[in-house]
């Protein structure tokens, strides 16, 4: 098939259909290695110190945490927005650039949506723990009872209930709808027993025929249609928490764009930070390259930019509001006690990521993952800023205070890392990590074994 | 098998003695119970200990709630009474209604049949309610530790004073006693055994201050202030508003004379000078900072001038610009003025009598025939009394309600006097320092507890009466005495046949019986008889140009002095032990929990001192905590902590100071020249409960000059008809068709005395943290007061702002609670469901006021899981939840909760209306910091009713909203602060 040479094959070296069915499956057979064993031990470790401090947060009270009178949200609300935020590139790689026809999104998007999942489940453990009293959470629930108590639909935290709730099923069921022909293919290769029996009960009985897979395309498409303005929403509905707010930092309406680039620009950065390592650990050095690298790149100086300029334009808003109490916020941000948090922010996320801007660096795995880890850290701050340092000095400086977090706030937030990597170490020895299936349809096109180049 | 008899009736059968069986043990058959086995015993007794076990445990644990076998008639359950009664505990006399519900005081107001004081109570009065609950008080007569009987303590005591040795004395240390009738069975006891002396010791001493009337007057007085008669109050280190003689009435009349509201136009002047910023100093129109060592020679100056004007030669004192400028302001105001000292030097005291008497002021702002009762203790009648018991001439002292070894301790004089002393009696209602060191402790029940009376002033009677039985084994003081004495019957008997025999009079009764007098009497809590009249007396010079003569320059150079205050909360350390005082902030410097050592910014920045380093103040390691407008070589430390024997809360709570008050010319002084400080290198964090001082130039307390307000009334308050303008909302605004309430703070008024913050919490079952919990900024008060500074830090100008829930039209938590536990009433009121709360803390960050309060831990024990209680005061103690209101629910862990404008009291007096068939009154219904308030400052009603206060008040030019500009539309405005100054013509 001929392929413009300017176009770059998406898989390198001699990759026959089956080869691909045997690279892919290949981690998921034989016995893990070390490094699998040590890292899961590692993540369950964390997850149990994570476990440890919700259980001292449940028993013994928010008290634990670093809060006080003045600053109600802090890590906890950091860390749900965070992970909110990077559980957004998942379901943009493969709802909208499903949509968009992007074929290079057919390497990287099973583990995207994983990760995505794994993210939303992070974040969605904030707000619950995060209650005071948390065995009395669902009330926040309309659900009918004899009271006739009701919800209160004017609050962004009841939307962000539906959000975030709608947001993770959609995820699942995509990401499930996209197993199912690979859980297919593992079932066919395996020997009869009690794995099989598994794993042809989660095939849903799938056996390739036409009318299959012309289901499964329909499916995925209205699933993506549905996915894609959900990955806008979610974000919009998160900033929602601090825009529809009063205080100064909070109540701006350039929150939502400037939230969902945000969160775009973090999950593309955790897909990287992951997808470097994940490649060179599992050999699938030929299926994510360095054309994968740059477009995801690209998306992040797009992203990032945004970003940065919805910075300057909140500090010109603010000066240009003319009210003091804004003004204040913004001053106090850069110059006051949390500055250093918010120069962490500015580096990391509006001058490390211009640096793909040089082509070279955009192509360098080595490069991108310690940006993408500069992302990572400065996403975590934008958070923190925006909360701790709007809350901490609002209106009436008798109230000021400062803000720590205590142990218990870090092991929760230790324990979301352990919770989202054992579920990942699952993930890379029960599925494929690649879309067996979706790899296959474009390997035609743009595998380099069947491109003719400048032929 | 052989049968072996036991007793005759085991030989005998049954029937021939005719005798019951005797064995309990067995149920008898018929048969010989002989037969009955060890093995039947076994299962008999098996059995009924087993049934009786599954009885047992079947049965709930007996709750004491035995209903009445004759009900009184006063007395429903769930609703309360109200009894009136007196409070005193040395120092203030307040006459108080006690609210009693179902036998328990559960909140102390003000009478509001007093002149005095009104309704109104200082925050010690209303805390002084939880002593009552204290557990560790002491709960029965002991000796050397061990409990005895009160017939065992009777009986010893009846050998002792039977078998006298002559050469000794028999010394009872009160407090000042204001109770003629207790005055009356000392006097008895002293004529039945001649070798007993009473002496008067006060826990904080104003002798000097009698002896300056004595010399001055002929007679050691202490006459009544009236700062309500004044037009310029000038004072030297006269904590007036806060500790100083009557606080509570003061504030009162003070803020009565600087209302500005119903058409007052005037507006007394405050001026202080000072050594520490108190709070008297820091609601002074003017506030000149003075070292301590300089007052006298200040005083001197300011009376030379004073007696230059009024053609008294004296030896002329060069005056500081500051004392020319109000020595002309005093003279011109003549005796419409008023000038105290707080010191406790004869020489000090002496010249302000010249001062005084030289403008006039006798007959006008110091009344001298009605003289107080208060502080009639002798610092040099007690170094006597030193004298004698070290001299081993003291055979037992009774210390009754008194605390030397702690108050006084005299560089450890006073301890080995003690030791001297064979016979010892503690005779406290609290636990005490000296007590420790007496062999018999013989406990008081507490004032709510008693019966007393009083005689504050002259003819002004008040009566104090239990609200509740003796929660321990104790007695009152005075049936010691009477059992001792031989005197029959109960102190009730005593006191009403004492009333009976002279305060009755027909006159007074307007002819009335007794017995109708006497419950009118208990009823009203107050009798003021106005016949009784103590005769003027009349200023004799005395000899004050020596006495000016000694001061005539300045002394301070570079040394570094230190003063001991009392602070607002803690007073003298009587009441210590007391978990609602230990955790109001001072409202000066905003902390709790621990005493500190003020310095001035520039004396701190000279030594490289910061804010919580802790230094050795002549040995006392203290924290440092920056003053601003302490004079520049002036520490300062407050009283009353470091309790070493006070109960769990108070006991090595802070540092103790007392051992640096020395006597001097027969005074105790609280102010001692040349110490020593050094840093210790350690640092100790304060509890703090507002670190930022400046307002940061935005619009929260609006303030003006007397000047511009009579100009303009609006003036400096000019943004309020600017936000006015833009009143305008996309959205409807509530409907409110019958009550509509809303609040009203008058700045001008309020001192800042903290009386609300601790009445709020008692009435609202607010729970105390402790001193961590402050630390970490997780303070529950549901009202708070703001303080901050402006102007330079050498000496800033203060203004203070108690913030409570705004209760907003357009309140930003309402809107944002996804469960609606926070919603609107259909009165304006915003109220919170705690039961649906989930604690999502969305409201609190939403609230611009930061007025919600989380309960970050299980505060309360009402939380449902266990082992996680944070209760370091021991508020949960069953015998401290006795305290609570049951009429306000006690929040659980995880709950917001905040000010609810008393809620359960608005609809108290709504269901009363109701219930009596009638429309509800404007002022009917007090909120609980409102009540309390001894400034008026605050009015509470409804705005729908146009002719209600609040409705007035919302007219007045200087109404404003918090944060008016974030369009909250609050229910709680704010009335701007007149300052009597001329921006113009300051003093210094």
């Amino acid at each position: 098939m001929y392929v413009s040479p300017v176009r770059e094959p998406l898989i390198s070296g001699e990759k026959s259909y089956t080869k691909v069915t045997e690279d892919i499956y290949a981690p998921m057979t034989g016995k893990p290695g070390k490094a699998w064993y040590a890292g899961l031990t590692l993540a369950l470790l964390a997850l149990m110190f994570g476990m440890f401090s919700i259980f001292v947060t449940v028993w013994d009270g928010i008290g634990t945490w670093g809060l006080d009178r003045t600053i109600g949200w802090g890590w906890g609300i950091t860390n749900f927005v965070w992970w909110v935020g990077i559980g957004h590139a998942g379901t943009f790689i493969s709802a909208i650039l499903l949509l968009f026809r992007q074929k290079w999104r057919t390497s990287i998007n099973r583990s995207a949506e994983a990760m995505t999942i794994f993210a939303v489940m992070c974040a969605g453990l904030f707000p619950l723990i995060h209650m005071g009293r948390l065995p009395l959470g669902f009330f926040i629930f309309p659900y009918p009872n004899t009271r006739d108590v009701w919800v209160n639909f004017n609050s962004p935290l009841l939307w962000d209930v539906f959000a975030i709730s709608t947001y993770l099923t959609v995820s699942v069921l995509f990401w499930y709808m996209g197993l199912i022909p690979d859980i297919g293919t593992i079932r066919d290769k395996l020997v009869p027993g009690i794995k099989k029996k598994i794993y042809g009960f989660l095939s849903f009985g799938w056996t390739g025929s036409a009318r299959h897979w012309a289901r499964h395309e329909s499916m995925s498409l209205i699933l993506a249609g549905l996915a894609a303005p959900l990955v806008l929403s979610v974000h919009t509905i998160v900033s929602f928490d601090f825009a529809t707010s009063v205080i100064p930092g909070w109540h701006t309406t350039i929150f939502p764009p400037y939230f969902v680039s945000g969160a775009v620009f973090s999950g593309f950065a955790m897909v990287l930070t992951l997808m470097i390592i994940t490649r060179k650990a599992i050999n699938l050095e030929d299926y994510i390259t360095k054309t994968h690298l740059e477009s995801m790149n690209k998306i992040i100086i797009a992203t990032g930019s945004i970003v940065g300029i919805a910075y300057i334009t909140e500090l010109f808003i603010a000066w240009y509001s003319g009210v003091v109490y804004e003004q204040y916020a913004f001053v106090n941000r850069a110059f006051g006690p949390y500055w250093w948090a918010y120069w962490i922010m500015m580096t990391c996320n509006v001058i490390t990521p211009q640096l793909f801007w040089i082509k070279k660096i955009r192509r360098s795995f080595a490069a991108t993952f310690v940006i993408s880890i500069f992302v990572n850290i400065g996403m975590w701050f934008e958070r923190f800023v925006i909360i701790v340092t709007s809350l901490h000095r609002d209106f009436l400086p008798s109230s000021w205070s400062m803000y720590t977090p205590t142990w218990v706030e870090v092991g929760i937030y230790v324990g979301t890392f352990g919770l989202f990597f054992t579920l990942f170490f699952l993930f890379i020895r029960f599925f494929p990590v690649i879309a067996i299936a979706e790899v296959k349809s474009v390997l035609k096109t743009s595998a380099e074994k069947f491109i003719k180049k400048g032929k | 098998m052989k049968q072996y008899w036991k007793s005759i009736e085991d030989l005998i059968p049954e029937e021939e003695t005719g005798q019951e069986q005797k064995s309990s043990m067995v149920l008898s058959d018929g048969n010989d119970s002989s037969k009955n086995s060890r093995r039947d015993f076994l299962k008999y007794f098996g059995f009924s200990i087993a049934s009786a076990a599954v009885f047992a445990s079947c049965e709930r644990p007996v709750k004491k709630a035995i209903p009445l076998l004759i009900q009184p008639e006063e007395i429903k359950p769930g609703t309360s009474n109200y009894y009136a009664s007196a409070f005193y505990d040395g120092n203030e006399m307040v006459p108080i209604l006690v609210k009693v519900r179902d036998g328990r005081p559960i909140k102390i107001e003000g009478n509001d049949l007093c002149e005095l004081t009104g309704g109104s109570a200082s925050a010690r009065i209303q805390a002084s309610l939880l002593n009552l609950y204290d557990e560790s008080r002491p709960a029965q007569p002991m000796m050397d530790g061990k409990a005895i009987s009160w017939e065992q303590v009777d009986t010893d005591m009846k050998k002792v004073l039977e078998e006298w040795d002559a050469s000794k004395e028999f010394v009872i240390l009160t407090p000042s006693i204001i109770s003629p009738s207790t005055q009356n069975i000392i006097g008895e006891f002293k004529a039945k055994y001649p070798f007993v002396v009473h002496e008067t010791f006060d826990a904080f001493s104003y002798s000097a201050l009698r002896e300056a009337f004595e010399l001055n007057y002929g007679k050691a007085i202490i006459p009544s202030y009236r700062f309500d008669a004044a037009k310029l109050v000038v004072g030297f280190n006269a904590d007036f508003l806060g500790s100083w003689l009557q606080p509570t009435a003061f504030a009162r009349q003070y803020s009565k004379a600087r209302k500005l509201t119903g058409g007052q136009r005037e507006m007394m002047r405050h001026v202080q000078f000072e050594s520490t910023m108190s709070l008297t100093g820091s609601n002074a129109d003017e506030r000149v900072p003075m070292a301590a060592a300089d007052e006298a020679h200040y005083v001197a100056a300011l009376y030379s001038a004073i007696a230059g004007k009024a053609g008294v030669t004296t030896p002329s004192v060069k005056a500081t610009e500051a004392i020319q400028k109000i020595a002309d302001e005093l003279w011109s105001q003549k005796s419409k003025t008023l000038v105290v000292s707080g010191t406790n030097d004869v020489d000090i005291q002496s010249m302000i009598c010249g001062i005084n008497h030289l403008l006039g002021a006798e007959g006008t702002t110091i009344r001298l025939d009605s003289p107080i009762s208060l502080f009639q203790g002798d610092d040099k009648a007690f170094d006597a009394l030193l004298g004698r018991m070290e001299a081993s001439k003291v055979g037992v002292a009774m210390f009754w309600d008194t605390n030397p070894l702690y108050h006084a301790p005299l560089e450890g004089r006073t301890k080995a006097a003690l030791d001297k002393v064979d016979l010892k009696l503690a005779v406290n209602s609290q636990q005490t320092e000296t007590a420790q060191l007496c062999q018999y402790s013989l406990p008081t029940p507490h004032f709510l507890e008693s019966w007393d009376d009083a005689e504050l002033v002259t003819g002004m009677y008040s009566l104090t009466q239990p609200s509740i039985r003796p929660i321990f084994k104790t007695r009152q003081a005075q049936e010691n005495l009477m059992a001792w004495a031989g005197i029959d019957g109960k102190f009730y008997d005593y006191l009403k046949l004492y009333w009976k025999e002279n305060i009755y009079n027909t006159t007074l009764s307007k002819g009335k019986q007794f017995e109708t007098f006497w419950k009118t009497s208990l009823r009203d809590g107050v009798v003021l008889d106005e016949n009784k009249k103590e005769s003027a007396l009349s200023y004799r010079a005395s000899d004050l140009s020596s006495t000016t003569g000694k001061y005539k320059t300045a002394r301070s150079g570079n040394d570094l002095e230190l003063i001991m205050y009392q602070n607002v909360p803690i007073g003298d350390g009587t009441l210590a032990n007391n978990p609602w005082l230990q955790e109001l902030p001072d409202p000066v410097s905003r902390v709790c929990w621990d005493n500190y050592v003020a310095v001035s910014p520039a004396f701190a920045a000279l030594r490289g001192w910061t804010q919580g380093d802790v230094i050795a103040v002549n040995g006392i390691d203290l924290p440092v905590l920056i003053q601003p407008g302490q004079a520049r070589n002036t520490l300062a430390v407050a009283v009353g902590y470091g309790r070493k024997n006070a109960g769990r809360v108070a006991t090595d709570l802070g540092k103790d100071i007392y051992p640096l008050v020395s006597l001097k010319n027969g005074h105790r002084q609280y102010a001692l020249e040349k110490v020593e400080a050094v840093a210790t290198g350690s640092t100790y964090e304060l509890a703090a409960t507002q670190s930022h001082h400046s307002m940061e130039g935005r619009e929260l307390v609006r303030e003006t000059t007397i000047a511009e307000y009579l100009k303009n009334p609006a003036s400096g308050n000019e943004t309020h008809a600017k936000v006015e303008k833009l009143h305008t909302s996309l959205y409807s605004e509530h409907e409110y068709k019958g009550h509509h309430w809303g609040m009203s703070i008058d700045l001008n008024s309020c001192i800042g005395c903290n009386a609300c913050v601790v009445a709020c919490s008692a009435e609202n079952n607010v729970p105390v943290v402790g001193r961590n919990e402050v630390r970490r900024s997780h303070e529950m008060h549901w009202i708070r007061l703001d303080r901050y500074y402006a102007g330079d830090t050498d000496n800033p100008e203060v203004v203070r702002q108690p913030v409570m829930c705004q209760h907003c039209d357009n309140a930003p938590c309402e809107n944002v609670c996804p469960v609606a536990a926070t919603n609107h009433s259909t009165e304006g009121i915003n109220q919170m469901a705690y039961n649906r709360c989930i604690g999502t803390r969305y409201c609190n960050n939403n609230c611009p006021y930061k007025v919600r309060r989380f309960n970050w831990y299980d505060y309360t024990g009402a939380d449902t899981i266990p082992n996680n209680r944070v209760d370091p005061a021991g508020m949960t103690l069953d015998l401290k939840r006795m305290v609570l209101n049951p009429d306000v629910t006690v929040r659980a862990k995880g709950v917001i909760e905040k000010c609810s404008m008393c809620i359960q009291r608005i609809q108290d007096k709504k269901l009363t209306a109701k219930r009596d068939g009638r429309v509800l009154e404007d002022g009917e219904i007090k909120t609980a910091c409102q009540q309390t308030c001894p400034a008026e400052a605050i009015t509470f009603g409804d705005m729908n009713d146009p002719k209600s206060k609040i409705s007035v008040l919302l007219k007045d030019a200087r109404q404003y909203g918090l944060l008016e500009e974030l369009h909250t539309l609050p229910s709680v405005v704010y009335l701007s602060k007149v300052r009597n100054k001329d921006k113009n013509k300051t003093l210094s």
